[in-house]
């Protein structure tokens, strides 16, 4: 373990860009949080027919040509608009940015999918014959891309990947940034999560096979949270960035501040493929606590990873009782159960969606909660209604995969000194 | 299919691959690349489009036939005189 001062290199968020299906700016996505707007919808997939889906409805055409989106993905499209929404937002005058100097890290749950089914569905119209396979298939399917649609569309010459995290990921992505700065690789980082999940078919056919697929008459009821009548996953597209800075060069340029990352954890279930561990999560928040110098007690609002499965919310709920059990002013809310789960950019997303609350003090609501789950055995979910809380000072953001991968993100309104 | 065919499947197959070129007064003895930002993940793109509509192998030799409009519809016409437009 190394020593909570050992981190003692602030780092601040100074921009943010996203889409989720409930909106395409915070201002805009903060709103329907707490309006208590569902982003979910019928979508139609190939083979399968009419899912339920969070769609995303962004202008990519804000930033890319029309041949930049046909010839990359839609997670780059959605990465490309995200991070030229976070620099314009952060006011950065981008053409004296020194490029070098900023590096891209974007979580994704996973990448390839979408364009491998669209060559393999297309290939099929021609018996199969591989000479109709596209030459844009390894280009649109390395594990980068949807970063390195960011470097080509910004110009940005210093590190990118993305980091393969699960859903665990949008957190991935703000903690690798978090220790670049520290480590003063790069100056400037844009990072967060991705997800174009939605648009491949296998996303929907796995999570049904694995009886993890949400189902419901109306849409906007269809993800339900730690409530009794839950019943599977509503998958999302969407995504997330934000310019993230050393705290110094933060105040030197006047930037707005979002909040401060002050503390982080990733750790390993090492049990299950699919089924998670509440006493690894709860051990990942407890470490992220005390990297932040914290106890559970300074946490004011909770955002919960819970993705309305059976056993997920179970064990995440236990988990949050074991940490938060001395502290009944929490509030633990849910973002998925407005958007569904945006998979890679789901940590980042939720946080962003919950950073507002600094400023309103308002800790949005988790929707479709008619009947919390006799099993969950917390009092401090806020359901269906925001709570007006005395303030927001710090937020803890829970955010886990298959595999057994855990993240928690501790961000602290900004306080000068 | 007749010359005049053929230039307008091409016009069509350029349209699709460069979506936001103004194709209007492209010159046809005039290299493509010289008129128009057309790379070579986009050159193969025409020749993969060729493949698909009307299965006409191109071979890598021959891919110099294809820098302008005329020279294109040239190459093409003997290889598609049998087939019609899709």
């Amino acid at each position: 373990m190394v020593p909570a001062d050992k981190y003692n290199e602030r780092v601040v968020i100074t921009g943010v860009g996203l889409t989720a299906p409930v909106g395409d700016s915070l201002p805009e996505y903060r709103a329907n949080l707490l309006a208590g707007k569902s982003g979910v919808s019928n979508f139609e997939t190939r083979y399968i027919g009419q899912v339920l889906a969070g769609i995303c409805h962004f202008d990519a055409l804000k930033y890319q040509k029309r041949k930049e989106v046909r010839r990359g993905t839609r997670s780059g499209s959605i990465a490309v608009y995200c991070a030229n929404e976070a620099v314009a937002d952060s006011r950065l005058d981008w053409a004296t940015v020194e490029k070098p100097r900023v590096g891209v890290y974007l979580g994704i749950t996973e990448h390839g999918n979408v364009e491998t089914e669209n060559e393999i569905f297309e290939i099929s119209k021609f018996g199969y014959d591989t000479s109709v396979w596209s030459h844009h298939h390894n280009p649109r399917t390395v594990a980068n891309s949807p970063a390195g649609e960011v470097t080509l569309s910004l110009g940005i010459t210093g590190p990118h990947l993305t980091i393969g995290a699960a859903c665990a990921a949008g957190n991935a992505g703000f903690i690798q940034a978090v220790q670049m700065l520290r480590l003063g690789e790069v100056d400037l980082a844009l990072a967060g999560g991705v997800s174009e999940s939605i648009h491949t078919f296998g996303i929907f056919a796995s999570f049904k096979s694995q009886n993890a697929l949400a189902s419901h008459s109306d849409p906007t009821k269809a993800c339900r949270p730690f409530d009794v009548t839950r019943n599977g996953i509503v998958v999302a597209e969407g995504g997330a960035v934000c310019t993230l800075e050393r705290l110094p060069d933060a105040l030197a340029r006047g930037a707005k501040i979002y909040g401060e990352i002050v503390g982080y954890a990733m750790n390993s279930d090492a049990t299950d493929f699919v089924l998670p561990d509440r006493n690894r999560q709860a051990e990942c928040m407890q470490l992220a606590l005390k990297r932040a110098g914290m106890t559970a007690n300074d946490i004011d609002l909770v955002s919960s990873h819970a993705t309305a499965t059976e056993q997920g919310d179970i064990e995440e709920s236990l988990a949050l009782h074991e940490i938060f059990k001395d502290n009944p002013r929490v509030a633990i809310n849910n973002t998925k159960s407005f958007i569904g789960h945006a998979m890679g950019a789901a940590g980042a997303l939720e946080l962003l969606g919950n950073i507002p609350a600094f400023d309103d003090g308002i800790a949005h609501a988790t929707i479709n909660l008619d009947e919390l789950d006799s099993r969950v055995p917390l009092t401090q979910v806020v359901a269906n209604q925001p709570r007006q809380m005395d303030a927001v000072n710090c937020i803890l953001n829970n955010s886990f995969g298959m595999l057994g991968i855990n993240s928690v993100l501790i961000v602290k309104k900004y306080q000068p000194d | 299919m007749s010359a005049e065919q053929i230039r307008q499947v091409i016009l069509g197959i350029l349209s699709r691959i460069a979506p936001d070129e103004d194709l209007s007064n492209l010159k046809d003895a005039v290299p493509f690349r010289e008129q128009m930002e057309l790379d070579s993940m986009d050159f193969l793109d025409i020749v993969m489009e060729l493949r698909k509509m009307y299965r006409v192998q191109i071979p890598e030799e021959d891919y110099g036939n294809l820098g302008t409009m005329a020279s294109t519809v040239s190459y093409l016409t003997p290889l598609l005189k049998d087939a019609t437009p899709v």
